[in-house]
């Protein structure tokens, strides 16, 4: 039994149509489907992060969902985040800067869970930040450059 | 990993749905936020043959005040949106305490009071809470709707009393009366994670400061929910001093309780978080209560 279904959906500004299976999952849409690989995939049940893209402005993992439950929707993946290919976004350059990775596999995640928290949050705490990614995974670096990537974010966000 | 095969329908009302479920029976399964069924059929643990997607029924998802003082939530309301809600906050106060409990930021975007309720996770908080809340949930179905006590609800490890055409729509949760207190507190491995144990407790003082009304449950150490009776018991009608709250959490530890022993935790440590909980949890809702 195949079950197809026709999808509309906006990733990254960019509006797609394609049809999928109802339990594609909405990771391997943006994987597969559309080639945008920097949304990485760790555990595929709920506890990495690793996967969190932008569901209408909101951090999600979309190893649990299905790409069907995005039609019509709006979805900001990784490759969104630099305003253009000259420049990286404040949270990329943090990172960089501070040393906020390592391997990489975990830092998608990270950013994406991170945007919208600094935006709504733009001074935040040190214990703050520590809830914010909570819901994230990194094997490498012990999240302690995470956090002070974080803070630097916060500084050069705020400007 | 690949959730299996399934038949997906998006219906946009309340009607359609229980159409749906009514007709696809046990095959079918609600899909609310999906954050704990889409893990299980990723694990092929569950094999749904029809999922009915409840994320389009914009009906189901509300924060309403009601006439008896107490506050509404419609089952598909976002645990995120639980955890800011100023109404939330001022007529279901230890509700909103319990929120950031549960697990992550991303999750609690997606998860759902009513998901929550209707998978019954014997960890999970909202359960506890709004049985000692003495909540009520509404569940609809084509053969007409039944309010259910939350107390009654929970009849097994992810086991509710809720028929398979039957959809659980609406939670009520009553106004707390005059010289109440409350107070939610869990011990976890990680923030987020599914907590070892929880308390949840209620204390209502009667115009003397004794307890006219004591409510204690925990999550973790049961296949549900566990009102603690013994202990709840012990402190009705007395007024709730340190050594009486010390006594009531040794008797909830050990009488209400029957915890078992898993990789997490043994039971033994079950047992005594569940005493040490017992004791703040009450302690905090008799500071608020007098307050
Ligand atoms: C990593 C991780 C950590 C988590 N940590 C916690 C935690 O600490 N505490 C906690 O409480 N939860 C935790 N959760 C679970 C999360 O809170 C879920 O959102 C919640 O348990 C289920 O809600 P849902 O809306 O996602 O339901 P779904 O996953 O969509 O559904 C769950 C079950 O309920 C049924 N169902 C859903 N809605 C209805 C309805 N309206 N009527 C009838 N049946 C319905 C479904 O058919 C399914 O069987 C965690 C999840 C993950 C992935
Ligand atoms: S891959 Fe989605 S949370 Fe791990
Ligand atoms: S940098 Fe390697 S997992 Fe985080």
């Amino acid at each position: 039994m195949t079950d197809l279904h026709t999808i509309r959906v906006t990733v990254n500004g960019t509006t797609y149509e394609r049809t999928v299976e109802a339990r594609m999952l909405l990771s391997d849409f943006i994987r597969h489907e559309l080639g945008l690989t920097g949304t990485h995939v760790g555990c595929e049940h709920g506890v990495c992060g690793a996967c969190t893209v932008l569901f209408d402005g909101q951090p999600v993992r979309s190893c649990l969902m299905f790409a069907v439950q995005a039609d019509g929707h709006e979805i900001m993946t990784v490759e969104g985040l630099a305003p253009d290919p000259d420049h990286l976004h404040p949270l990329q350059e943090a990172f960089w800067e501070a040393h906020g990775l390592q391997c990489g596999f975990c830092t998608p995640g990270f950013l994406m869970t991170l945007k919208p928290f600094l935006e709504e949050n733009p001074n935040p705490t040190e214990e703050e930040i520590r809830l914010a990614i909570s819901g994230n995974l990194c094997r490498c670096t012990g999240y302690q450059h995470i956090i002070e990537a974080v803070k630097l974010a916060a500084e050069k966000m705020r400007k | 990993m690949k959730p299996p095969a399934f038949k997906y329908y998006a219906p946009t009302t309340v009607e359609e749905a229980l159409a749906l479920l009514a007709e696809h029976g046990y095959d079918a399964k609600p899909l609310a936020g999906g954050q704990s069924l889409i893990p299980t059929m990723n694990f092929r643990l569950a094999a749904p043959a029809v999922l009915v997607d409840l994320n389009r029924i914009s009906d189901l998802s509300y924060i309403r005040a009601a006439d008896d003082g107490g506050v509404r939530v419609g089952a598909m309301t976002r645990h995120a949106r639980v955890e800011r809600d100023a109404l939330i906050s001022a007529r279901a106060p230890l509700v909103h305490e319990t929120m950031p409990h549960i697990a992550h930021p991303q999750i609690r975007n997606r998860g759902t009071y009513g998901g929550s309720l209707a998978h019954a996770d014997p960890a999970a908080e909202l359960p506890a809470v709004t049985v000692a809340l003495g909540g009520k949930v509404l569940a609809r179905s084509q053969r007409g709707e039944r309010w259910i006590p939350a107390e009654e609800f929970f009849i097994g490890l992810f086991t509710t009393v809720l028929e398979p055409d039957e959809l659980l729509v609406e939670v009520a949760l009553p106004p707390l009366p005059a010289r109440t207190g409350w107070a939610f507190d869990e011990v976890a491995r990680r923030h987020g994670d599914f907590a070892l144990v929880g308390a949840a407790g209620v204390i209502t003082l009667d115009d003397r400061g004794r307890c006219a009304d004591v409510r204690l449950v925990f999550m973790g150490v049961g296949e549900g929910p566990v009102v603690a009776r013994e202990a709840m018991n012990i402190l009705k009608g007395e007024e709730p001093g340190e050594e009486a709250i010390r006594a009531a959490a040794e008797k909830a530890s050990q009488a209400d309780i029957d915890p078992i022993g898993d990789v997490h935790a043994s039971a033994d440590f079950r047992r005594h978080l569940a005493k040490v909980l017992a004791r703040r949890v009450l302690t905090k809702a008799v500071e608020r209560a007098q307050s």
